[in-house]
């Protein structure tokens, strides 16, 4: 295999699960007179493939718990998969410890959410920047990380002379500078934003975005970016993946997603965008809750829910298919092309 | 024709060691019956604030330092604890930010819905359950019998948030306050009537929601509606507003937008503007470079 065909980054078949049966005593339960040992496993992530092409903004979307962080945090070996492969460059990074996975830590970094938890409240904005830097390069002089640190934070618009600070004395969109500064200290390649503009005001929002869409051109970076606010995801992306329940449903260019969504579930979630200005129309309400990623349906895992839905829909989980150039649905109803 | 609610000139204090800080600077709207008004802007901007005022629930060192909150023609910002009280629990209700922190987490639901309803209204715990009951089935809680022994945390955070709903709308109040964490701009535009946009403590725009966002004529609310991604070409750079709200121990002479305004001049820096009102007396804004009506003038 050629890193080529697997981008800068690839998920085969990638499944996680989350054993929360508890200990032993939690799992027995007396049932029929026997007692049986159960466990509980929440199928956070299910069978999920994708690949990344460098320099790409590649959006997962979602309904809050459908496992967009969950395949985050996977995807960069925070959490080590259950089972399928993640090749980085074409090279598999699911199976290595610690120490062999410190090359490929230096270009993958992470931001997060939120910028009041994230960073160190006992550390300074120096400390907390220079840690990444003398991690992974302990031969390099202070001075040369002073110089770093410095550049950095002018480059992501937080002055300098406040490297002393700490992050109670920042505003939340300066924190949130400050969270990407500490991603890009070590200049990575590949940077995980797992909702990092959804805890600020809109105003501070367009600036930590165009920050983000500055810092990807100037530094080439390819993103993976996870979030439930839509106008954002289609201001930014090149390709968005829509996940339901762990599953991936839909996988498209930006502009064909938002042109014509294809899954039923894609097209309930676009028609809640709520516009500026204008009144509530044409909102597809979905019938029902999202069901518990402990006992997933069977089939379709969206055919409770599923206007379209019939007994395939019940039976056959379905597969990822491509419809039309690089657009790709599971989707029984729209394969046989009734939806 | 007297309003449902009337805010009138209120300002609100928080009284520290080197001085009073003001929070809310005078701040006037009205309600009307079914009427939905959205306070927007940013955080620190002092939307809660307001929230919290209205119900006279500002906690030391804060305190309503002037105006008055007219309801039903009485002033809640005079009434006693126990007045006030009943104006919260039957008349006006609110929805906080976080329903994980407004839940009690080791009470049932259940048990959550009943003491509220027996602490406002004399009623059997039975019929209290009903009331639950009913109030569950309106915000569309799926099986909400078998919801009402459950604990907080086996709902999920929109099932929550619904609860909460729920809950503020048990005694049936004449108004809801609903505070947001964020801005929001699109979200309120879509389900509100007028608009009232807050900076520094002050409303700067306030008017029919369609006119608002249309046509807005301040340009810290022309600023907050360009910096939404949604009307620009995906990957082109987003409008944002230089710098950030100031913070109350700060806030700039003038008027107090002009260091992040690009329409600033020398009047700005010198004078707090009035309110213009333009389109009738249906919006005001108070900005020094907003054109006044001609047939109106300034308030």
């Amino acid at each position: 295999m050629t890193s080529d065909e697997n981008g800068l980054l690839a998920l085969k078949q990638v499944v996680k699960h989350f054993d929360i049966s508890g200990g032993l005593l939690d799992q027995l339960r007396l049932e029929k007179g026997k007692i049986t040992r159960h466990r509980t496993t929440v199928k956070a992530v299910n069978n999920v493939s994708f690949t990344i092409a460098p320099g790409e903004t590649f959006s997962v979307v979602g309904e809050s718990g459908c496992g967009k962080s969950t395949l985050a945090r996977t995807t960069l070996g925070i959490y080590p998969p259950n089972s399928g492969k993640i090749l980085y460059r074409g090279e598999r990074i699911d199976n290595k410890n610690a120490q062999q996975m410190l090359p490929f830590r230096r270009k993958m970094q992470m931001i997060f959410q939120d910028p009041y938890a994230s960073l160190n409240p006992r550390k300074t904005v120096m400390q907390t920047l220079e840690e990444p830097v003398v991690f992974h390069n302990p031969s390099i002089s202070s001075g040369q990380v002073k110089d770093r640190v410095a550049a950095v934070m002018s480059n992501v618009g937080v002055d300098p002379k406040w490297a002393g600070r700490y992050p109670h004395e920042f505003s939340g969109g300066q924190r949130q500078r400050i969270s990407i500064a500490r991603a890009l200290m070590v200049d990575p390649e590949f940077i995980v934003a797992d909702e990092p503009v959804s805890a600020l005001d809109v105003s501070i929002q367009a600036q930590i975005l165009n920050l983000l869409m500055e810092a990807q051109e100037q530094r080439g970076l390819t993103y993976m970016f996870i979030t439930h606010d839509l106008s954002v995801v289609e201001h930014i992306s090149t390709r968005v993946a829509v996940m339901y329940l762990g599953t991936l449903c839909e996988l498209s260019p930006a502009k064909a997603l938002f042109n014509s969504p294809r899954h039923p579930y894609t097209q309930a979630l676009l028609s809640a965008i709520p516009k500026l200005g204008r009144k509530k129309s044409g909102h597809i309400k979905l019938k029902g809750e999202v069901p518990t990623p402990i006992n997933l349906p069977t089939g379709c895992v969206f055919h409770g829910r599923c206007i379209h839905a019939d007994q395939r829909c019940v039976e056959e989980i379905p597969e990822e298919r491509t419809v039309e150039n690089k657009v790709s649905v599971a989707c029984h109803g729209v394969e046989e092309g009734r939806i | 024709m007297q309003h449902l609610l009337e805010v009138n000139d209120l300002e609100v204090k928080f009284g520290l060691r080197f001085g009073d800080l003001t929070a809310i600077n005078g701040i006037s709207f009205s309600l009307d019956k079914s009427e939905r008004m959205g306070l927007v802007g940013e955080s620190g901007a002092g939307k809660s604030v307001t929230g919290f005022a209205i119900i006279n629930l500002i906690s030391k060192p804060g305190f309503i330092s002037g105006g008055r909150v007219m309801f039903n023609g009485r002033d809640l910002t005079a009434l006693s604890d126990e007045a006030m009280r009943d104006i919260r629990g039957n008349h006006i209700s609110m929805i906080f930010q976080d329903p994980m922190m407004t839940l009690n987490p080791v009470l049932t639901i259940g048990t959550q819905m009943v003491e509220t309803l027996l602490a406002h209204r004399s009623i059997t715990r039975t019929e209290a359950k009903s009331i639950a009951l009913e109030k569950l089935k309106k915000v569309q809680i799926p099986s909400p019998e078998k919801r009402l022994a459950q604990y907080p945390h086996e709902f999920s955070g929109g099932m929550r948030q619904r609860i909460v709903i729920a809950i503020a709308l048990l005694t049936d109040p004449e108004i809801v306050i609903a505070d947001e964490p964020t801005t929001a701009l699109d979200v309120v535009s879509q389900v509100t009537e007028k608009i009232a946009v807050m900076y520094a403590g002050k409303i700067v725009e306030s008017g029919p929601t369609d006119q608002v966002v249309n046509d807005p004529k301040h340009p810290y609310t022309q600023g907050l509606i360009k910096a939404l991604p949604g009307s620009l070409q995906p990957g082109a750079k987003l409008n944002q507003i230089p710098g950030m709200m100031p913070t109350l121990t700060d806030i700039p002479p003038g008027c107090a937008f002009n260091p992040r305004c690009p329409l600033s001049d020398t009047i700005c820096r010198q004078q707090e503007p009035p309110f213009i009102i333009i389109n009738g007396a249906t919006r005001r804004v108070a900005c020094h470079m907003a054109k006044p009506d001609p047939s109106n003038g300034t308030t």
